[in-house]
Order: C-alpha cells, then structure tokens, then sequence
C-alpha cells in the first residue's frame, strides 16, 4: 500500500469519524441540540482528529525510523572498514538504494521476474547491463555485496510497507471507535478539540525554535572541523585574506569582517535618516491623500529584488561615485566601492524603516500628543520629545531589521562592492563582506573537506554570532531608554 | 457681552477673562455648536455641564485652540482672551495653549519620569535660568496640585507607574507648572474613583485663588460643589447662563430644569 493510498484510506476514515460522531452525538439526545455539552461539530471534530492524528504521526514517525533500521540491519553485509567513514557510508548506501530501484523497475517492466529479482547474483550476467537495458544507469559494476543488501533491502522494505499499513489503519480505525464510544451529551468534546489546538499552537511555535538550533548546531560542527584544520588564532588574528585552493591558504577573518562593518555602517548612515524622517512626514504631517500616495510608493523598492539594485549600484552609482567623487579629489579610480554598496543597501532598507517606523508611531496614543500640545509645545517639540521617546523601542526594532539585512546583504555588494578583501579605510576602494566570501568558498566544484571550504561555516558562524550581539545590544539599550505608555 | 459680566451678584470686582461671542462650530458638514456667548471670569470656577454630545467639549477645546488640530473642524465667531482675538491671525496658537492649559479626561502623563512630566512645559517655554528654579517649579507646581507628599521621594520614578487619581493630579500639576492664565479641565474626573475625585474636587478650589478655571462636567454633584457659574449645552445651543445656585435651584429655561431633575440626558 503506497503512502498515497494510506493517506487516501486516513482521510476517508475521518471524514466517517466526523459523520458518525455527530449523528450519534445528536441521536443521543434525539436531535435537541442544547442537551449537548458541545455543539454537534466539536463531536465531528473530535471524532476526525482521534481518527487522523495518531495515525498520522505513527506514519510520519515510520517513515523516519524504518531507514534508520535498515541501514543498520544491512551494515552487517559489508566489511567493517567499508562503512566506518561516515561519507563513504553514506555512497555506499545511496547504490544500495539505487540497485534496489533498479531492481523494482525491472520487474515492474517485465525485464525479470519477482524470482530473478530475489535470486540473481553478480555471475550470472552483468546486473548492470541488464538494469541499463530498463533505464536504470548505475556509475560502476554491481558488487556482490551491493547487490546482496539491495537484495535484502528489497525484502524488508516490503515488510515495512505491509506493517505500516496494518499499523497506521489499525490506530486510525482504533481512534474511530474510541471517539464513536466517547460520544454521548456529557461528553466535553469542545474542551477536548481546542486541547488539540493547543497543542498545534505549541508545536507550531516549537519547530520555528527547533529550526534555529538546528541551523546553529550544524553550523557549529561544521565550524568545529574548520578549526581542527586551520588555527582559530590565525582565523581570527590574520589580517590577510588570500584562499588557495592548493593549500597554504590565508583565512583571516579581520579583512572581511571590516568591509562588512563598514558596507553596513554606511548603509545605516543613509536609511536610518532618510526613513526616520519619511515616517515622521507620513505619520505626523503628511495629509490622508499624501499618505496614500506616497506610501504605497516607498513600499515599492521593497519589493524590487536586490539584483536589480546590484545592477544599479554597478552601472550607475559606482560610474558616478568614481567619475564625480572618487578621481577628482584623488580617492582612487574603482569603480565598485563600499560607498557604492553602502549607498544602494541604503537605499534598499529606507522602506523597511520608514513602513515599520510609520506604524509605530501611529501606535502612540494620541493623549500623548494632545497632552503635549495642551502644554502649548509645538508640533516638532511634540514629536521629538513626546512621541519618538514613547516609539523608541519599535523603532530599535525597525533599525536593527535593518542592519541585519544590511549585514546579510549579499548581491549588491558582489555587484557594487566587488570581491576583493581589503582592510582600508577609503571608502572608494573596493572591498568585500563575509557573505560574498561565503558564496564564493562553495560555489564549484567543492568537496566539504579542506579548509578552504569548511571555513564558510567559520565564516557563517561568525556573522551569526554578530547579529546575535546586534541583537542583545539593541534589547538592552530598549531596555534601558525605554519611554512606556499604558 | 461685557455688561453680563457686571450682572452676577457681588462679582463686579472680578474681571472677565475670556469672552466668547457667537461661536460657531462645524465638524465637516455638523454644526457641532450653534452661536455660543459665554463670559469666563477671573478667578472663578466654570463648569459646563449638559448631556453627551451637547457641545460643551468643543467649546471648551475652542477656548485653546485645540480643535485645529482636528483636520474637519471650522470655528467662527469670536473668542478674546484679555480683549484679544485668539482666532486672530498674528495669534500663536502655540503661545495661546501656553496662556490657556488643558487638562485631559483620561490622564495622560508622559511615559517620562515624574520630574520630567512637570518640568516638560516650563523646559520647553523657557521659563528658567538654571536647574535649582526648574526644581522650585516642579516643587511648587506638585505642591499646588496636593501631590508634592506622596511623590517627593520617588520624583525620578516613571509617571505611569502612579495611581490613576495620583496621574490626574500629576497631570493638573503639569499644566500649572507653565504658569497659565486659564486652566481647561475636560472632565477630569471620570476615569477616577470617588476618593480621587474628592482630592481633585478639593484641587480645584484652590485652584481658583489663582487661575480661573473651566470644567466640563457629566456630574451635575460636581458642577454644583465646584463651580460658582454654569452654563447648560443642548444640542449644539447654550441654553442657559448663569450663578450656579441659580441655575440648580431656580432654572429659567424648561429644558434647564427637565436636565437637572433627570428628565432629559
């Protein structure tokens, strides 16, 4: 029974679990609904969820561990050097599986029958031509062992199969009847229901956190391998960033971490401005008919990919820096700078300070501002000693959305900045940001197994440990400055 | 209009301080109030009192400008101030408000530290030279407003954090602390339990020693206790004018008197 079929057979049984309760539901008080604890569809529901949920869940947790237990039960099939190295054993039975598919297609094609497939051995013929001729490539000859745990593999995926079924159908229709029993007028099947939407609510909030540990973990056991090959010191300490990958690379971190900074640090210079301001004229002066206007457009450069402004940064702002600024008063003559991808991810960030900072100073009560202005301060005092206070939190908030993003930027700097790590002070020399080197270590053709691209997770890690303290930086100043109302 | 001044009894020595004639009120296309006369004496405690909805708040914003802040709404008529126009054009409505302060019908203090809510408007105006006179401001507007004793020690503690009674008073003390000729009090006691009310009610009365002050009031008890003149709003009109023992006991007009015995409301 494929997976498909069982989630057809769940859904049907539900749907019955739904019908069935809620007619017995109503039976059981000869149709007078305010008999009922509940209103007859929380018994519907109630019966749909015990019928679908647990069987749902024993399914998804089969199709996690039956791999598992057979990788395990197939390990015994080959020598025990063959399958200590966790990236060979991996290959290894990744042919298991592919051989085992192949053997599945050739007797779905009617090239073997059920028998050959279970009987055939490395000397009788080329397993391998015989499963080309059906259109299963495969890269090498077959090895007798390969072929044997395929063999055995096909064996028990068929146990599994079958006991899936039993189990998922056996826990649904269990659920079925148990909910069916349940049902009758003192039974508090509301209660029940939104338990279980609780416990959604949970679970939901669950995944976003486990996802992060996840990504962290990863990253850190990554990071981790880096550091055995390549020293933390020179990691960290090295001013010079030069990879090669035929060894006796120079990965220091300084180089990047500065044009990262400093991309950044421009780039908040020109949006924190620009979209405080623009928030304040929309939410304070900016007539009802203005505002409709005018926001909606700011909120268009949000929507243009960064490409597009990668485009513009290389084609315009930098020819213009370099012609206009850079060469007449003797900065250089690049014509991808920090200015240039600092200027353009300002650009890119002013909508997202101005909308989140518009809408939090239209959250400020307007008793501030008439309390304020009853006091006979002007408009401007108002806002400035009154209202930015009181938004100050959300507009943190906003700033460092923000500069995380600037932070994270990736294409307008390979685009604007150029690729070239460089630890200067100019703002119209060319560098570049851990983000691009990022890209740049795993693009190719790369193994995850020198230091020239494990140092990505180093890299990784570092940014993410950045925006982290960004993170706590900006939660302690709120805590500190913080104007509450109500 | 001046004459009216000169008709209450024993009040020919107090001087009128604000006199409103023919004020008109419109929100879009609402005639909100309808040709208002009322004389605001110095000195003394006014209180406009009339069903929800009847214009005595609008007036009341009027008498500071604070409608301009409303995008819909249009006055005409006149208002003056000491003799001066306060629609006039060279009128700072910024400098009025500073003349004439308001107090609001939810407290709203500052999410600012107690010390900052009274020194807010005597910082901004100007008012001193140096930190020891911003702090005999605060202390004596504190003082006037009875709260000086409960918050002397904690004066850098957040304004928010008081008692909704204690807010109020922080509030009146706030608006005093710019010296204002006037103070406007939009039914300040609403949102406040009968004991704060009693303090702020009390307040008010030694208040009037050295402001005049005007109340808007739901609560005809409070017109009565606090106020020396009343005027009565329905409907957008002022319906009557007058001593507020006149007006309680010896209503001229029906619809005074359907009001105040709680047929109409």
């Amino acid at each position: 029974m494929s997976v498909f079929l069982l989630l057809v057979v769940i859904a049907v049984l539900s749907v019955a679990g739904y019908v069935l309760c809620r007619q017995r539901a109503l039976k059981s008080v000869d149709g007078n609904i305010r008999r009922l604890h509940s209103l007859p569809g929380y018994y519907g529901w109630f019966g749909f969820i015990l019928a679908s949920v647990p069987a749902l869940l024993a399914l998804a947790l089969w199709l996690i561990i039956q791999p598992i237990v057979i990788e395990r039960q197939l390990s015994g099939f080959f020598p025990a050097e063959m399958v200590e190295d966790p990236s060979a054993r991996t290959l290894l039975f990744a042919d298991v599986r592919r051989v085992a598919a192949g053997l599945d297609a050739a007797v779905a094609q009617g090239a073997m029958t059920e028998d050959e497939a279970e009987q055939v051995r490395t000397d009788a013929g080329s397993v391998r031509d015989r499963l080309a001729a059906v259109g299963v490539a495969l890269g090498a000859e077959v090895t007798p062992e390969v072929l044997a745990a395929a063999q055995e593999y096909r064996e028990m995926a068929r146990v599994g199969v079958i006991g899936r079924a039993i189990l998922t159908l056996i826990l649904s229709v269990a659920g079925l009847v148990f909910a069916i029993r349940a049902t009758g007028p003192d039974f508090r099947a509301r209660n029940r229901v939104e338990q279980v939407v609780l416990a959604l609510l949970i679970l939901s909030s669950t995944i976003a956190i486990l996802t992060t540990v996840g990504i962290v973990l990863s990253m850190l056991t990554e990071s981790l391998r880096f550091f055995t090959m390549y020293p933390a010191a020179d990691f960290f300490f090295n001013l010079t960033w030069s990879p090669n990958f035929r060894g006796n690379s120079e990965l220091g971190l300084i180089p990047l971490l500065w044009g990262t900074l400093y991309i950044s640090l421009i780039s908040m210079l020109v949006s924190v401005p620009i979209g405080l301001f623009a928030a304040i004229y929309l939410a304070e002066y900016a007539s009802n008919r203005v505002r409709s206007v005018v926001k909606p457009l700011i909120e268009v450069i949000a929507g243009i990919p960064t490409v597009v402004f990668g485009l513009f940064a290389l084609v315009t702002v930098g020819p213009f820096l370099r012609d206009y600024f850079a060469q007449p008063f003797g900065f250089g003559n690049s014509g991808s700078s920090v200015m240039t991808a600092g200027i353009v991810i300002g650009i890119l960030n002013i909508p997202f300070i101005s909308s989140l900072a518009d809408d939090i100073i239209n959250a400020v009560p307007q008793s501030m501002r008439d309390g304020s202005l009853g006091l006979g301060a002007t408009k401007s005092e108002t806002i400035k000693k009154v209202v930015l206070p009181a938004a100050l939190p959300g507009i943190m908030g906003a700033v460092l959305m923000a500069a995380s993003r600037a932070i994270g930027e990736t294409m307008i700097v390979t685009m604007g900045a150029g690729a070239a790590a460089r630890l200067d002070l100019n703002p119209f020399e060319a560098m570049t940001t851990i983000t691009v080197k990022i890209v740049s270590q795993l693009t190719g053709d790369t193994e995850f197994n020198s230091p020239e691209t494990l140092v990505a997770f180093a890299l990784g890690m570092s940014l993410f440990v950045i925006t982290l303290g960004l993170n706590i930086l900006a939660l302690w100043i709120v805590r500190k400055y913080r104007e509450q109302y109500e | 209009m001046n004459d009216m001044t000169h008709k209450g009894l024993g009040l020919a020595t107090q001087t009128a301080k604000i006199s409103a004639s023919g004020v008109q009120v419109h929100y879009g296309t609402n005639h909100a109030l309808k040709d208002v006369d009322v004389t605001i004496l110095d000195r003394t405690v006014t209180a406009f009192i009339g069903p929800s909805g009847c214009g005595k708040s609008t007036f009341l914003r009027c008498l500071n400008r604070m409608n301009d802040t409303v995008a819909s709404c249009r006055v005409s008529g006149q208002i003056l101030l000491e003799g001066e126009d306060i629609y006039d054009r060279r009128v700072d409505p910024v400098q009025l408000r500073a003349k004439v302060g308001m107090v609001f019908q939810k407290p709203n203090p500052f999410p600012k530290s107690i010390y900052d809510n009274v020194a807010y408007g005597p910082k901004i105006h100007g008012m001193t030279r140096n930190k020891a006179e911003l702090d005999a401001i605060v202390e004596a507007s504190l003082r006037k407003a009875a709260l000086w004793g409960e918050v002397k020690d904690r004066l850098d503690a957040t304004g928010t954090g008081l008692s909704g009674g204690q807010q109020q008073r922080l509030c009146i003390a706030r608006a005093i602390a710019t010296s204002p000729e006037v103070l406007l009090m939009d039914e300040p006691c609403s949102a406040l339990d009968p004991i704060a009310t009693a303090q702020v009610e009390e307040l008010i009365d030694e208040l009037r020693h050295q402001f005049s002050v005007v109340i808007v009031t739901h609560s005809m008890q409070q017109a009565a206790r606090v106020s020396q003149k009343t005027a009565f709003f329905h409907l957008g009109n002022l319906v009557e004018f007058g001593e507020t023992g006149d007006i309680f006991t010896n209503p001229k007009d029906p619809r005074t008197e359907a009001y105040i015995t709680g047929r109409i409301g």
